[in-house]
């Protein structure tokens, strides 16, 4: 769709044909009084040229680039294939809002029926929904639609090891609520304490929430879990940061979840400067009512063609009013595009491979770094792309002195909590080489 | 359209009284203006006390929701399973199969409150 700006010509027939002797004239039924009369506070236009050197400078300072970064922890680096910005970048893709009337939008519902269909078959679920803002919020929805299914229920069991910022979301969407939140502290092992749980979960039980893999980097056993949960009727939600795991390991849905929710930055869109992201949910079919979101569904038109609708508008909230699943009425549309030309152009064997190399990489780093003497892994349980290192010193430190070799070697733990003053997580994915995890593991050593 | 044995409320709902439980449903003006019904849902369970207004299910058409009030208090002794896989029940039969909760009363004169066939289709010419 191209853009052409109107000439004045062009305004000047348009006011003609309403009637209206000057723009300003449309603004008239507003009081003289209260209309502002002065020069707007703004710095003079800037032409194209200067305006890109401007950007350029401001770019430039973003240094981060040219390190070797060994960051996760909620947002990862991976290789984004050239076809997903050459097909996004079609201007009836880029600059495509959401659909009011959806259905006269047929390309974009189809986009979204193939995300959706995606989606199922990663996480093993019936259902999955349009897209949602993020990983965090879709782990709050989460919470709250188990609130919505077991509604004589009231108590919302949480590990403690999900995303901290998730955890906020989560805080604040809960906070209007009667629930009471009861945390399940970490193991010995790196994973949620099942012993705990166990203690926890009783008739009252609504739903418990946990993270695969986990904050820690550690791979929950999502089917014990699932087993305890159900046990005593309550819903088990499994949220996750890095979706690329399911390309290897065994899904959620396979393992006996009810709600699969996370963020989809991994699948094809820019960690940026940590955000914006993609929120994926799934559910089993009993549940669908309850969804969030906006929901595509494949039908056949009066004359017997396939064609795509929005189905079960009477869950969103311009139907349902305050009794609707949840206030959003839109989806992430443009990453949600994004995500669904990457999985599309690594496909069924393409993720597997991915996924095999992020493990790959990250067992190469733990094994190089095991045998440096002062830094120790804390934590034995299985792990995908991220595992954490505990140094003899504040990680605070470790990590300051080795950004001054230009490397950024990882997440420091002690940010979210005491006991883990002295803990780093680091990551590695397919885009990290074996020169970049021997560099790393070299300048370690020195600084252990 | 709208039987002379039933009571009618201002929301739409009809009453038919059995000794002292009575059987609930929406009216032919109700089922209509809904349009093909595809799901009911939220429905009170058998034992609930409700009051008269209280809301006790929604029904659904494809681009609306509808909530159902008791127009009696009482407690709620059945509701019409068969609602679940068949809820256009409620447009093709309103009066008979499509009946959607049976409430024990506890206040018959309640029922005086309520509007006859005669006074119900005066208030939907009224209304309309």
């Amino acid at each position: 769709m191209r853009y052409f700006a109107n000439a004045p010509a062009d305004e000047k027939a348009m006011l003609e044909t309403i009637g209206a002797k000057s723009i300003d004239e449309l603004f008239a039924s507003i009081p003289k009084e209260i209309r502002f009369n002065g020069k707007m506070n703004l710095d003079p236009a800037l032409s194209e040229m200067e305006l890109v050197q401007f950007f350029n400078e401001l770019a430039n300072k973003n240094t981060y680039t040219n390190m070797t970064s060994f960051l996760g922890g909620g947002m990862y680096h991976h290789f984004v294939p050239s076809h997903v910005d050459q097909l996004v970048l079609r201007s009836e893709i880029y600059t495509a809002y959401t659909p009011y009337q959806a259905e006269i939008a047929q390309g974009t519902l189809q986009t979204i029926f193939e995300f959706q269909s995606m989606i199922t078959m990663l996480t093993g679920m019936d259902v999955a929904n349009a897209s949602l803002y993020d990983g965090a919020t879709a782990c709050s929805e989460a919470v709250l639609m188990a609130d919505r299914v077991q509604k004589k229920r009231s108590k919302v069991i949480i590990s403690g090891l999900i995303n901290p910022q998730f955890r906020e979301v989560c805080d604040t969407y809960m906070s209007h609520l009667d629930l009471q939140v009861v945390t399940i502290p970490q193991d010995s092992s790196g994973r949620t304490d099942l012993a705990a749980t166990v203690e926890a979960i009783d008739d009252n039980t609504s739903c418990v929430l946990i993270q695969s893999p986990n904050f820690l980097g550690s791979i929950e056993d999502v089917a014990a879990f699932a087993g305890v949960t159900h046990k005593k009727g309550a819903m088990l939600i499994v949220s996750m940061t890095e979706p690329i795991n399911m390309g290897l390991v065994k899904s959620p849905g396979e393992l006996g979840a009810d709600i699969v929710c996370g963020e989809g930055q991994s699948f094809g869109i820019p960690a940026s400067y940590g955000g914006p992201g993609l929120g994926f949910f799934a559910t089993r079919d009993k549940f669908v009512r309850q969804m969030p979101g906006r929901l595509v569904g494949k039908t056949k038109d009066v004359n017997g063609k396939d064609g795509f609708v929005l189905a079960l508008a009477t869950r969103e909230q311009h139907i349902r009013r305050e009794k609707a699943t949840s206030n959003i009425c839109t989806n992430q549309g443009l990453f949600m595009t994004m995500a669904t030309i990457y999985l599309e152009t690594v496909g069924k064997v393409g993720i597997k491979k991915v996924a095999e190399l992020n493990l790959q990489k990250a067992a190469y780093l733990r094994q190089k770094i095991t045998s440096i003497k002062g830094v120790e892994i804390p934590y034995q349980s299985p792990y995908f792309n991220e595992f954490v290192i505990r140094v003899r010193k504040p990680a605070a430190s470790v990590l300051a002195e080795l950004e001054k070799k230009d490397i950024v070697g990882g997440l420091d733990l002690g940010r979210f909590s005491d006991d883990w003053k002295n803990d780093i997580l680091v990551c590695a994915t397919e885009l990290t080489s074996k020169a970049d995890i021997d560099r790393f593991v070299t300048e370690l050593e020195v600084l252990a | 359209m709208y039987p002379d044995d039933l009571r009618y409320s201002e929301d739409h709902e009809w009453v038919r009284l059995e000794g002292d439980v009575a059987t609930i449903g929406i009216t032919h003006h109700a089922q209509e203006a809904l349009g093909e019904i595809v799901f009911v849902g939220d429905l009170a369970e058998s034992g609930d006390e409700v009051e008269k207004g209280d809301s006790v299910g929604s029904i659904e058409s494809v681009k609306a929701v509808s909530d159902v009030f008791s127009p009696l208090t009482g407690e709620i002794v059945e509701g019409n399973e068969n609602l679940d896989d068949s809820p256009e029940l409620i447009n093709s039969d309103p009066y008979g199969d499509g009946w959607i909760l049976k409430v024990k009363l506890s206040d018959k004169s309640e029922l005086e409150e309520l509007m006859d066939s005669a006074a119900y289709q005066e208030f939907l010419k009224e209304n309309d």
